[in-house]
């Protein structure tokens, strides 16, 4: 039973880590780095996807959460951030 | 502490991660904050349904070498639950359409009235 | 202030449903119900070795169809509603000049990335993949040659060409269905094959492909109009 141990205990990690990135992301003041925590969000979740034993939904999640959700943040930020300056 | 295993570590971050994710929603006044809420929000409630289905000890859904069909391993004793994975699969998906619908939403009001604060948009109250 | 303590009231009794839910909770232990019908028969009767792709595309494969009709609408939604007038279609977007770094890779990593991309989609039935995961990889390749130039227009008539000709190719398909065999979106209108070879599992990696290939595109489409969207003013 040594492999569960060590998932689980993986899976703690990972889960705190999720929680504080998550609050990063919420309290932040500068929007980059809000979405960005959000990124990361989703990237760890695709590790805990993989740990549960489902990798069709670990490779969509990291493809399309972290990857192509992100970008579009940062057209939108792009835009703002031309008015701005 | 004994029966602590993966699936109810899994509910218990998917539960955190969902009311984060409200707590955002509810108290954010930047339009794009709300939105980033939104997308942890989706995260929680599909790492929530993944992990309904997961049973100890067992792989992954693909029938390889090491879950024979027939023969030695009886399929049924040695998979987690298929159904839930497919749901999540297309709910990530419709998940990123609504994230890219909201933020085009997003451009048109920033473009209208040159603010992001979603207290100057009062045209509709009364 | 009352704001603040009505958001916690909000908090509060989500944080009391959840606990109860948890409290209560017993993880199963056998597969019961309709998973293990899938499980036992999965192999037999739809001959695919991921048994996730045999749910989506087999047997929940009107679901697919819901799922390709919303992505389809949010798509054309956004177009709707990122569209420049005509004198914002002219201008140039200015930028500082992409890196060297960016546009050699590119040229190396683009075919790859579609090679990949091909390679997930049409082994669907296999290995872990499918059909929406190789549409976000397609995608991806596409927003590279995207940012290495970002004047270069993507050309607009191959990607609609591409999205509607697999979206009514995926309908047909269903329809073929009905015609050879039990019902809408059947896979046994060709034979089953051997399993675990590429051309197995009836009709599943055409169906795949299309989906693919239809998801691909309009992923692309919406990323090409927020990058138009940067040239109006």
């Amino acid at each position: 039973m040594n492999n569960e141990l060590i998932y689980i205990i993986l899976a703690i990690a990972i889960g705190v880590l999720l929680i504080i990135m998550a609050i990063i992301a919420i309290l932040n003041e500068k929007l980059s780095i809000a979405v960005i925590a959000a990124g990361v969000v989703s990237l760890f979740a695709s590790i805990l996807f993989l740990l549960m034993s489902a990798p069709d939904v670990a490779m969509t999640e990291a493809a399309i959460g972290s990857g192509l959700s992100t970008l579009i943040f940062f057209y939108v930020l792009n835009k703002i951030k031309k008015y701005n300056d | 502490m004994e029966n602590l295993d993966l699936g109810k570590v899994s509910l218990i971050i998917g539960f955190a991660l969902i009311i984060i994710g409200f707590w955002g929603l509810l108290s954010q006044k930047n339009i794009i904050k709300i939105i980033v809420s939104f997308t942890i929000l989706e995260t929680g409630v599909n790492i929530l349904i993944v992990s309904l289905g997961y049973l100890k000890g067992r792989t992954a859904p693909i029938i390889d070498a090491s879950v024979e069909q027939g023969a030695d391993h009886n399929v049924l004793n040695s998979i987690v639950d298929p159904v839930p994975q497919a749901l999540v699969l297309t709910a990530i998906v419709i998940g990123f359409g609504v994230t890219a619908l909201l933020l085009a939403y997003a451009m048109k009001l920033f473009r209208a009235k040159r603010t992001l604060e979603i207290n100057q948009f009062n045209d509709l109250k009364w | 202030m009352i704001k603040n303590f009505l958001i916690a009231l909000v908090l509060a009794s989500f944080v009391f449903m959840f606990y109860n839910l948890y409290i209560t909770y017993e993880p199963k232990t056998e597969l019961s119900g309709i998973a293990a019908h899938y499980a036992e028969n999965g192999g037999k009767e739809v001959g695919a070795a991921n048994l996730v792709t045999a749910v989506v595309v087999a047997y929940r494969g009107f679901d697919t169809l819901g799922e390709v009709t919303i992505l389809f609408l949010t798509a054309s939604i956004i177009g709707f509603f990122l569209k420049l007038s005509k004198k914002d279609e002219e201008r140039v977007i200015v930028h500082h000049g992409t890196s060297e770094l960016l546009v050699t890779a590119s040229q190396i990593l683009i075919p790859i990335i579609f090679l990949f991309g091909a390679y997930v989609f049409m082994n669907g039935h296999l290995t872990p993949g499918g059909g929406f995961q190789g549409g976000a990889i397609i995608a991806s390749g596409v927003v590279l040659m995207i940012m290495a130039n970002p004047n270069h227009e993507i050309n607009h008539h191959a990607i609609l060409w591409i999205e509607s000709v697999s979206g009514i190719s995926f309908i047909i398909v269903g329809l073929l269905g009905i015609a050879l065999a039990g019902g809408f979106l059947d896979m046994r209108i060709f034979g089953l094959g051997e399993f675990g070879d590429l051309f197995s599992a009836g009709a599943i990696p055409i169906i795949y492909s299309f989906i693919g290939l239809k998801v691909g595109a309009e992923i692309s489409n919406i990323l090409n109009k927020y990058q138009k969207s940067q040239k109006e003013s």
